[in-house]
């Protein structure tokens, strides 16, 4: 094989590797659990209905935008588990100013949009001037920031919000119908809507690679990820770098939200998804902050999930099992990446001495 | 003279800051009920220190301790433990399972070991692995939290009282109440003497209906401050958390010495999620934990890696969490003017010390919170249980400098490494 051949081939191996192992060990705690691994499985790997790629689409559009604003930090050795508590701010601040409506039509999508973008990138923010300025580390004070943005939501969602008659349920004003985001279908059925947004997802993707790979901002940024010590040496300022990181991943987190609140659920209320910024954690990590790798980790986890929704009626068994396999990928995946380079490591080093063997050879031969 | 001065100051510099005795705890407590009381005189808010606010500010304190408890554990051996939060939950359900079939004490065993399963998958995948520790921690977050939600569907469904999110009703571990003691200082309580009925509540909930897993994680604390500081075992463990090199080098095993320290993080972990099951509550409930596994985090580093420092910490935290139940926004409202009193102290200190800008925005903050109080009569309850975040926030903000972490802590360390 050829050295380029043989780097395919060891790329390809490592999330193979790790899906399958994740997938072993699943079967094991159902084997273990006396729960009938065949038909889990069948179900879980069936091919899905056209509704079911629709909602599949949809989840993982979400979880992608989750993936790239964690990947970001990744980059540069930032740890963004903020997320959560960001997108949640930011799909308030978004449904309460969508749903006042001071702009007509699109312009109050956009301006929502930007305000989304605005909150998300300062309770960011908050976490990069401390880590810059302070040397707080971002994992501490996001978790900090993630429980206070639980608790200012909830108030300012009893400040803001209109109760419905008889209901428990609490939400922002509805979103003006002119200003959602329009759907379109996959087929002529009902339920087979996908949300608008996944376009803007797909431009996100385009625009994360553009900015790391072809921009001198997103070259600084790489080269401070991997050596902070260097990127200083060559003149990069990596304080007002890790600011920059912070706003950039918690305006991305801010967007995580609309898709579904401009796409289906069209104001913000108690019952809103949470959860969403962890799972950006372990979809970041799967594709290797790569924007590829993430949308097809985003693909595989929203699967997943849309997958198991039948299990409790078919087989009796709680769908949960799939966070299971979900978290366990997340270790297999880095505890792959790890495996495999070592052993590229040592392919290479043998080739390199098979070379250096051949070449004194060569040279022993020309000089008898 | 000179060298007596400058022998002094170099034991000052030997001494490491940042320690708590357990006496300074006994009279911090003093001060703080003490503090209480004068505030309960002025603002005639009277839940702030009674028996029922002291025993649920020891009932929420307890499972946030331990949780910091397994932190300490790990992090003074060099491991990250953000999995706290699902040894935690693995502990809620070991507790329902075993506490129903048999009997609340082996519950307790319960929510250990399944803690300590959490804590095994952490070991393995940050010290023979080389895992991120973060990203480990984050993957078993996530692990447990379906795990136990898989499990609890499977064992608790169709049981008398049991569900898809909940175990059937546990029995209650043994609790101590000295009948006699307990109410004659209720009766003392009841005079409403200054200080002293305070004092009297504050007892009193330590002799009434104590339960036996708080004098547990007492005894633990104690435990993990002597053995951690006070035994071979324990300098070598934290020898593998300041410079694990190094500690290789002297013939430390420190593979085996992260190993254990990151079991018993998880058994610690595991016993606060236990305790929420057991006694906060009468059952394993899907989300008992509600991120007390970051709480005890947060509690741990607030306490500068330290036991004393981290129980003062969890006290914080459990404070006001059982201020955000009970009557909150009255007792709230009322610690206002003690935080605006005690940043006057603080600013009139720093600006003797010619820190005047520091000076100035303790003032300008006391300002506010002075302003706060008088001008509205209750705080909403979302701001009392933000409030320890906050806190925590402005803590490592202003005096990170002050906090010191072990050395090594975090960093991936391969056997072999050590030259």
């Amino acid at each position: 094989m050829t050295p380029r051949l043989t780097r395919i081939a060891l790329g390809i191996a490592a999330p193979v590797l790790a899906l399958a192992a994740a997938f072993l060990i699943t079967s094991l705690v159902l084997l273990i659990a006396g729960d009938p691994v065949g038909e889990v499985w069948s179900t879980i790997l069936s091919v899905p209905a056209t509704r079911n790629i629709a909602n599949i689409i949809n989840s993982a559009t979400v979880l992608y935008i989750s993936g790239l604003a964690v990947a970001v930090g990744f980059r540069m050795n930032l740890f963004n588990i903020g997320v959560d508590g960001q997108y949640r701010i930011a799909a308030f601040t978004a449904a309460f100013v969508a749903g006042e409506a001071w702009l007509p039509g699109y312009l109050n999508t956009l301006l929502a949009i930007v305000a989304a973008i605005l909150v998300g990138a300062a309770w960011a923010g908050i976490a990069g001037v401390l880590r810059a300025s302070r040397g707080v580390s971002e994992v501490i004070s996001t978790i900090m920031l993630n429980a206070i943005s639980t608790y200012l939501v909830a108030y300012l969602l009893r400040k803001a919000a209109v109760q419905e008659q008889g209901s428990n349920i609490i939400a922002t004003k509805e979103i003006p119908e002119g200003s959602r985001i329009p759907a379109f279908s996959l087929s002529d059925q009902a339920g087979t809507t996908v949300y608008g947004f996944v376009f803007i997802a797909i431009l996100l993707g385009i625009g994360y690679w553009v900015m790391l790979n072809r921009t001198r901002f997103g070259f600084d940024l790489r080269a401070t990820g991997r050596s902070e010590t260097a990127a200083t040496a060559s003149g990069i300022n990596t304080k007002r770098m890790i600011i920059y990181t912070m706003l950039i991943s918690g305006g991305l987190a801010g967007l995580v939200g609309l898709p579904i609140l401009f796409g289906a659920a069209y104001s913000y209320g108690s019952t809103f998804q949470s959860g969403l910024g962890f799972a950006g954690i372990a979809i970041a990590l799967l594709g290797r902050n790569h924007p590829i790798g993430i949308a097809l980790g985003a693909l595989l986890f929203a699967f997943l999930d849309e997958q198991s929704n039948p299990l409790q009626i078919l087989v009796g068994v709680a769908p949960d099992i799939v966070k299971i396999t979900q978290g366990i990928i997340v270790l297999t995946v880095v505890i792959a990446y790890e495996v495999v380079r070592r052993i590229g490591v040592r392919i290479e080093q043998r080739q390199v001495a098979q070379a250096l063997e051949r070449a004194a050879r060569d040279r022993a031969e020309v000089s008898a | 003279m000179s060298t007596l001065a400058s022998a002094k100051d170099r034991l000052a510099a030997i001494r490491p800051k940042g320690r708590i005795s357990p006496w300074w705890i006994l009279i911090g407590l003093a001060a703080a009920l003490f503090l209480l009381s004068v505030l309960q005189l002025v603002t005639g808010a009277d839940d702030l220190a009674s028996s029922g606010t002291i025993r649920a500010t020891i009932i929420a304190t307890v499972p946030i301790a331990l949780a910091g408890l397994g932190g300490l554990w790990s992090e003074r051996s060099g491991v990250v433990n953000i999995g706290l939060e699902g040894m935690m939950i693995l502990g809620t359900f070991g507790a329902g399972y075993l506490g129903f079939h048999y009997g609340p004490w082996a519950g307790v065993l319960g929510a250990i070991a399944m803690g300590a399963i959490g804590g095994l998958i952490h070991a393995v995948a940050t010290v023979l692995f080389g895992v991120d520790h973060i990203i480990s921690g984050v993957a078993i977050n996530i692990i447990a939290l379906g795990a136990t939600q898989y499990l609890a569907a499977l064992t608790f469904t169709g049981l008398p009282g049991g569900g898809q999110t909940q175990s059937p009703t546990l029995g209650d571990v043994n609790s101590i109440t000295i009948g006699p003691l307990s109410d004659a200082l209720g009766d003392i309580e009841g005079s409403g003497i200054f200080f002293v009925s305070e004092l009297a509540a504050g007892l009193r909930a330590l002799v009434t209906e104590l339960s036996l897993l708080v004098l547990l994680a007492l005894l633990l604390f104690v435990l993990t401050y002597f053995v951690l500081w006070r035994t071979a075992f324990g300098l070598r463990l934290r020898s593998c958390g300041e410079s694990p090199a190094a500690a290789e080098t002297l013939g430390v095993n420190v593979y085996r010495y992260k190993f254990i320290a990151v079991l018993v993080s998880g058994g610690l972990a595991g016993l606060g999620g236990g305790f929420l099951a057991l006694v906060a509550s009468s059952n394993y409930r899907d989300g008992q934990t509600g991120g007390r596994g970051y709480i005890g985090l947060a509690a741990m580093i607030f306490g500068n890696w330290r036991p004393g420092g981290l129980l003062a910490g969890s006290g914080l935290f459990g404070y006001t969490e059982t201020l955000g139940l009970r009557r909150g926004g009255e007792s709230v409202h009322a610690l206002l003017l003690l935080v605006a009193a005690l940043l006057v102290i603080v600013a009139i200190w720093q600006w003797r010390r010619l820190r005047h800008v520091s000076a100035g925005v303790s003032a300008v903050i006391a300002l506010g919170a002075a302003a706060l109080y008088y001008s509205i009569d209750a705080v909403s309850g979302d701001f009392t249980r933000m409030a320890p975040y906050v806190t925590t926030l402005f803590v490592l903000a202003f005096a990170s400098q002050r906090l010191r972490m072990p050395a090594a802590d975090g960093q991936i360390y391969r056997r072999g490494t050590a030259g």
